[in-house]
């Protein structure tokens, strides 16, 4: 199912994040590349290079916002001025679909510019579902959200992470953005198993899905996106896309970050594991096939 | 029990005394938000740790333990730990690549003193960690310790970068024309600036120090790329302070880069005077007399053709 009414039925590759190191090579070679995610926030300014920039990738390429600043899990009220702004740049990019933070990183306009992890409470997702209706209705696009890397939980938590995320996705009636790195950062930090979590995501609900690379620490892993993606990531991945059908995919590397080929070439490991998933799904066709045809 | 002397960050309202044991409650979670974003924004200690102590002389320990679950590898302390220096990193880094000339004045230990000071009073109130310097210069002259005994000239510096962050993406306006603005008679006419156009008049030529510092930087990163696998680039060479001259600089961009001009003082009245809401004849007239209209003429044709007006 890579398209759904979470990624407006469309049917996406493999894309890469538009980087700032990254521009002049792209603007003068005009390499190949599906599509590329942008983080919103770089581009909600009134002026200037950034939207000059844009324009141009926007003359070539496809885009997909991204954003980290939503804050869909704040207590706080969607404020409007900064909505405005996105809706702005979601008509200048022509966005098929908007992604975001199940998270929180703001109170009282007070902002940490961190991916917070949420409380795992009913009343939690509840708030959570009713700001990501309200974003929704007011940009006009599909939202997906997605799951961050965790390093602490909170005792009042009554739910696994995934339940949560299910929880909100299915009363927000919106996509979900599955980060494997991030679920298997998370799984590490909180000792869950990590196919369990991809179990329990509603699998028809996700539009996207991002790969990335991590850092180990001695006691924890730490969300790093500056390393290619490690193999029990691309062993999750590989999973995800079985569950979930090939899906647009993207390579987060947003550190130490090098030559645009290698972070091309990167992300294009992905192709290995969706072509495995799509022999394995055409397999399974056929042996349906034969036993429909069987005779009785 | 000893009690913080800590600032209280602009902005963030106080957080409760406990954190809440329950969340059944849009209040709830407000409570609980509160009391991690407190933690976080609490200045780390010298050695990059998170604070010991709470703002009510508790151990942090027994605070973070209130609200956050231990491991079997780490402790609540230590789990808030990573994302106080998430947030610390993160922050200073940000105002760090926006200030190279304040970090070449003051010097890196003092820079990080400054800056950690700073946002301790006055952390981010935007979604944009771009706007986190804009009341940096206002810091400086309210707590003018973290930069004697150049607390002037580190204003004057702030203020320029900030200017810079002004120009890369401010908005920009339709330019007014030649023909747009003969169509008024200058007694009535009001030129507006464009959004991105700074005005400054400083005591010291900040620009060519911030150059001279952008200088050596680049090449300082040239040198370091070649000798990648040799011997470390030599140590970073000082920069001389400016010497105290009045400068009045306008920093702009053309047509997407950034640039300083240097206007005389006849023409930053008169460019000060329009920003300000004067008519062009009047504008022109703070000028004082000793300038020809000649001169005027040609400073209008230069900043016309660098599109810096706009209709008010």
């Amino acid at each position: 199912m890579p398209a759904n009414r979470f990624n407006a039925f469309t049917d996406y590759g493999i894309g890469l994040g538009l980087r700032v190191p990254h521009y002049a090579h792209i603007l003068e070679q005009k390499p190949t590349c599906d599509w590329f995610e942008i983080i919103s926030e770089n581009f909600m300014v009134d002026g200037g290079r950034p939207l000059h920039v844009l324009d141009q990738i926007l003359e070539q390429y496809r885009v997909v916002q991204h954003g980290v600043s939503m804050y869909f899990g704040s207590a706080d009220q969607p404020d409007r001025a900064h909505l405005k702004k996105l809706k702005a740049l979601v008509r200048r990019t022509k966005t098929p679909w908007l992604s975001d933070h199940l998270c929180w990183g703001s109170v009282d306009g007070t902002f940490t510019h961190d991916l917070l992890p949420m409380p795992y409470t009913l009343a939690a997702a509840k708030r959570t579902a009713e700001k990501i209706r309200q974003v929704r209705d007011y940009l006009e696009v599909p939202i997906c959200v997605e799951n961050v890397s965790s390093y602490a939980e909170f005792h009042v938590s009554e739910m696994t992470e995934w339940e949560f995320l299910s929880e909100v996705v299915e009363r927000a009636d919106c996509g979900i953005l599955l980060d494997v790195n991030n679920i298997y950062v998370s799984a590490q930090n909180h000792s869950f198993d990590p196919y369990d979590y991809l179990r329990g995501v509603p699998a028809d609900r996700v539009g996207q899905i991002h790969v990335a690379g991590h850092t180990k620490f001695e006691q924890y892993l730490l969300d790093t996106h500056d390393h290619p993606v490690l193999d029990p990531v691309w062993k999750l991945y590989a999973q995800a896309i079985r569950q979930c059908g090939v899906t647009a995919t993207l390579l987060e590397w947003d550190d130490k970050i090098p030559s645009f080929e290698e972070v091309h070439d990167e992300a294009m490991k992905a192709n290995a594991f969706i072509a495995g998933a799509r022999t394995a799904k055409a397999a399974k066709r056929t042996a349906k096939t034969h036993t429909a045809l069987a005779p009785p | 029990m000893p009690r913080s002397t800590l600032p209280t960050p602009s902005g963030l309202k106080p957080p409760p005394k406990h954190a809440p044991r329950r969340l059944r409650t849009d209040a709830d979670l407000r409570a609980l938000q509160r009391m991690m974003t407190h933690a976080l924004l609490q200045p780390l200690t010298a050695d990059d740790e998170l604070a010991p102590r709470w703002r009510d002389g508790r151990p942090m320990a027994e605070v973070a333990a209130e609200f956050i679950k231990p491991n079997d590898r780490l402790s609540s302390f230590e789990r808030l730990q990573i994302y106080a220096r998430g947030y610390w990193f993160r922050v200073i880094d940000g105002v760090y690549e926006d200030h190279p000339g304040l970090r070449a004045l003051l010097g890196d230990k003092k820079f990080s003193a400054l800056v950690r000071a700073y946002l301790a009073k006055y952390p981010s109130r935007s979604f944009t960690m771009r706007n986190l310097s804009s009341r940096l210069p206002q810091f400086i002259r309210e707590a003018p310790r973290w930069t004697a005994p150049r607390t002037a000239l580190a204003h004057a510096v702030a203020r320029f970068e900030w200017a810079q962050t002004i120009a890369f993406d401010a908005a920009a306006l339709p330019v007014l024309t030649a023909a747009e603005i003969a169509r008024t008679p200058p007694a009535r006419l009001r030129l507006g600036l464009q959004p991105y156009v700074s005005l400054l008049a400083v005591d010291w030529p900040v620009d060519d120090y911030v150059m001279a510092v952008k200088t050596r930087d680049a090449l300082r990163r040239e040198a370091s790329h070649a000798v990648e696998h040799g011997p470390r680039p030599a140590a970073r060479k000082k920069i001389p302070l400016p010497r105290r001259r009045r400068v009045f600089i306008v920093v702009h961009r053309y047509p997407h880069r950034l640039y300083y001009k240097r206007v005389d003082s006849a023409g930053f009245k008169i460019l000060t005077a329009l920003a300000a809401g004067r008519t062009l004849a009047r504008a022109v007239a703070a000028a004082g007399r000793g300038v020809t209209p000649r001169q005027v003429g040609e400073w209008f044709a230069t900043w016309m053709e660098l599109g810096w007006f706009c209709r008010r």
